[in-house]
């Protein structure tokens, strides 16, 4: 499943990418597998959302979300 | 200076890296909670407990030695090329301790890049208050380098950083961290026998990256692109690996380290806040209101004072025509150099409220919620979340907006961003609004506390934003561009603003304006009052004849008038008066007559100039007596033909667009070319937005005239 197709408040575990270039960046804030994340809200308009990881709050656009793969 | 020892300041964004600079140096700079607000290099200076002097330079935010901006790449350039000017002796690496993993990363990074380190543990009260007590000794003892706790926004552990300055070694103690030999041993082997370094990381972040660095010789960046090719240097998933293997590596070295009592939850504030400041229905509405809240504040806050220092200049000039002796040196004085001076001071208080209310919303963390919230939308119109600042940024200056735009990763979303800002109604613009809606909108209130004449204000901000959003969005539909834009990025926690930095911003703000602003005002008022004053010889002394003959016949019926025909004919024939007379055909039908067509001439060097040209150009005409304000003076100012008020509502409202939309500002053509490295894309802006102004003014007084 995708972080992106989560509801507000729902938890994941990070388990792979499928954006490589992306998934360093997306590493580098924390976002790393293995990290349990959840979905703190979206925006207003739906996009993009706040997700809560390695004890802090992390805003990425759905697509971006949409790269990592959770269980 | 001279300088004993040079430091680099490096961190994420929001460690609180700026006022750590601020304490050590006393330098101060703006500071904000927005992720990337350091966007220049900053320098200063520190005394150090042994008397030594230290260079501090402070570099822009980062995750990682990998770039996602050009604001970022300066890291790596400073840090890695030796040859950089800026290149320290000594790295003090600030660290956020509430959230200690991610930025240890950044200190792994530049840990292996082989310069003495010092970690610094910024916010370690605030880790404290969440319950993270971080064991600092450990910490040290496993890094190999001096860790020192420390608050900058307590003003704690400065003088124990201070003194790990002092004992810093000038080789560096750190032991080796995760493995890069490892990842790629040949690419790395072969990098390091060519640049003769034995830095496994060094060897490897320029395979990665050797394109950033300008002092390598075209053989270095061959040699490298070579050893890629041949040994299969696959970039990114290298660089997905080494961030693999630092975590790995951080997880051993944090075993153990931090004691979390609090609970799990943390930030509960920040979260209640969040809920209401970017819900669905309350989230634009409260943003609406607060920008509604600054710009009613702006004006009403500021009438007194600025009802003030406008009396205490035209009290001054008065004075001054009484007491000095008259002559053309008293009058360059008084009527070019004060009256340019009264209409730079004028323009303090609107500054100064203006930039205390965004220094708090960046302080607080709200504007990086707006970027939130508008991601969606700016995103429609070919903009990016992140380009909001830059936009709200240009309320104030497009100037510094368009640098803060570097912060923007995507190539396209940042030169559209840099193509509109200048459309946003910067602060150069406030006075030539305040004063024209003064004089056509009546200082009336609605409902008892809505202000028209701030509704009006509003209204012309509403429609600089909207040209920018729909110029923003055609040039979406124009540029081309393959790359991906990111929008990942920290929401920081919200905070109380630091009231000493808003206090600091209002006067630096206002002090850069005076200064910068006023130079350039201050030279052009006195040009103008030498055009305005001097003519061709033949046509000068034509009109001086005719009023002394006027004069020597004593017609009392034209005597009344005499001086303010004489002066009114002067202006008409001085170089000025030429000069606007000329470019009149191409405004009338703007609604403009020649006396604002010198204003608009000047105006192309500076918006602000506007008021200081009317200001000179009404203060030679003389005008009433009793008419000392540049206000009551335009106010009374009569067409020469027609006998009617010039600044009718359909003038003063063309006049007001075509500021709005015209670029008339030589630091903003100048910043977008330095930013853009070309002409093209300031010489576009120059066209596009002139041609704007032209064609709304146009339409604006054919219909309401």
């Amino acid at each position: 499943m995708k972080l992106s197709q989560l509801s507000q408040g729902e938890r994941g575990t990070i388990v792979a990418f499928t954006d490589l270039e992306m998934s360093v960046k997306l590493m580098e804030m924390g976002c790393l597998p293995g990290e349990v994340v959840e979905v703190e809200r979206f925006a207003p308009l739906g996009d993009p959302m706040a997700i809560r990881v390695a004890g802090y709050q992390l805003c990425l656009r759905k697509n971006e979300a949409s790269v990592i793969i959770i269980q | 200076m001279a300088s004993d020892l040079k430091i680099a300041l490096v961190g994420n964004p929001n460690t609180g890296k700026s006022t750590l600079f601020n304490l050590l140096t006393g330098l101060n700079q703006k500071i904000g909670n927005f992720p990337g607000i350091t966007v220049d290099k900053k320098t200063g200076y520190c005394k150090l407990p042994d008397g030594k002097q230290a260079t501090v330079i402070d570099l822009p935010g980062t995750y990682s030695l990998y770039p996602k901006s050009k604001d970022e790449s300066i890291v790596f350039q400073v840090l890695a090329d030796q040859k950089n000017p800026s290149h320290p002796d000594l790295i003090i690496l600030v660290a956020d301790a509430t959230n200690l993993r991610r930025n240890l990363l950044l200190y792994t990074q530049v840990a292996d890049l082989g310069l003495p380190v010092i970690l610094a543990l910024n916010m370690t009260d605030m880790a404290r208050k969440e319950g993270i007590e971080v064991d600092v000794d450990l910490l040290s003892e496993r890094l190999g380098v001096q860790v020192v706790a420390i608050s900058a926004r307590a003003n704690a552990g400065l003088d124990q950083l201070k003194l790990a300055i002092g004992n810093r070694t000038s080789v560096p103690t750190q032991v080796a961290g995760a493995d890069m030999h490892a990842l790629a041993p040949e690419a790395v082997s072969k990098a390091k026998s060519v640049l003769s370094s034995d830095r496994d990381y060094f060897a490897m972040q320029l395979l990665h990256q050797h394109q950033h660095l300008d002092t390598l010789t075209g053989e270095e960046h061959g040699k490298l692109e070579k050893i890629k090719t041949e040994t299969g240097f696959e970039s990114s998933k290298l660089q997905a690996a080494e961030t693999i293997a630092r975590y790995r590596y951080l997880s051993t070295v944090m075993t153990g380290l931090i004691k979390d009592t609090g609970a799990a939850r943390k930030f509960v504030f920040s979260d209640k806040l969040d809920a209401v400041l970017t819900n669905k229905f309350s989230g634009f509405l409260i943003f609406i209101l607060i920008l509604f809240f600054i710009f009613n504040s702006i004006f009403s806050w500021s009438s007194y004072p600025m009802e003030l220092i406008e009396g205490s200049f035209a009290w001054l000039t008065n004075y001054g025509h009484q007491h000095l002796p008259d002559g053309v040196l008293t009058n360059l004085f008084l009527d070019g150099i004060v009256a340019g001076l009264g209409g730079i001071v004028i323009f303090i208080p609107q500054i100064a409220i203006l930039f205390a209310f965004i220094s708090i919303l960046e302080d607080t963390g709200y504007m990086a919620r707006v970027t939130f919230m508008m991601d969606k939308i700016m995103r429609k119109f070919g903009l990016s979340g992140k380009s909001v600042v830059p936009m709200i940024g240009s309320l104030a200056c497009a100037v510094p907006s368009i640098m803060s735009a570097r912060n923007i990763e995507s190539w396209k979303d940042r030169i559209i961003t840099i193509m509109v800002a200048p459309l946003v109604s910067c602060s150069a613009r406030l006075p030539v609004y305040t004063l024209l809606i003064s004089l056509i909108i009546p200082n009336k209130h609605i409902f008892g506390f809505i202000n028209l004449q701030g509704l009006t204000l509003m209204g012309m901000y509403v429609i600089s934003i909207s040209a920018a959003i729909l110029v923003a969005f055609v040039m979406k539909l124009v540029i081309k561009a393959k790359e991906k834009s990111y929008f990942i990025m920290e929401l920081p926690v919200y905070r109380m603003p630091r009231w000493k930095n808003v206090l600091f911003t209002m006067y630096e703000k206002s002090k850069t304006f005076v200064f910068e602003a006023g130079k350039v005002i201050i030279a052009i008022s006195i040009v103008l009052w030498v055009l305005a004053t001097f003519g061709p010889p033949g046509r000068m002394d034509q009109v001086d004849q005719k009023y002394a003959r006027i004069e020597a016949a004593k017609d009392s019926l034209q005597i009344s008038t005499l001086e303010r025909d004489k002066a009114a004919e002067r202006l008409e024939n001085s170089y000025a008066g030429i000069l606007g007379q000329t470019i009149e055909p191409v405004i009338k039908p703007l609604g403009f007559d020649w006396k604002i067509g010198i204003a608009l001439i000047t105006s192309f060097a500076a918006r602000e100039a506007f008021v200081g040209t009317m200001a000179t150009i009404y203060s030679v005409e003389g005008g009433d007596a009793q008419a000392t304000t540049i206000r009551s003076k335009m106010l009374a100012a009569k067409d020469a033909n027609t006998g009617l008020p010039i600044f009718t509502f359909a003038t003063g409202f063309s006049l007001m667009l075509f500021y709005a939309f015209a670029m008339q500002c030589m630091s903003t053509v100048a910043v977008v070319f330095r930013e853009t490295k070309s002409w093209k894309w300031p010489m576009i802006q120059i066209v596009y937005m002139t041609g704007m102004a032209y064609i709304a003014s146009l339409i604006a007084y054919q219909l309401l005239k």
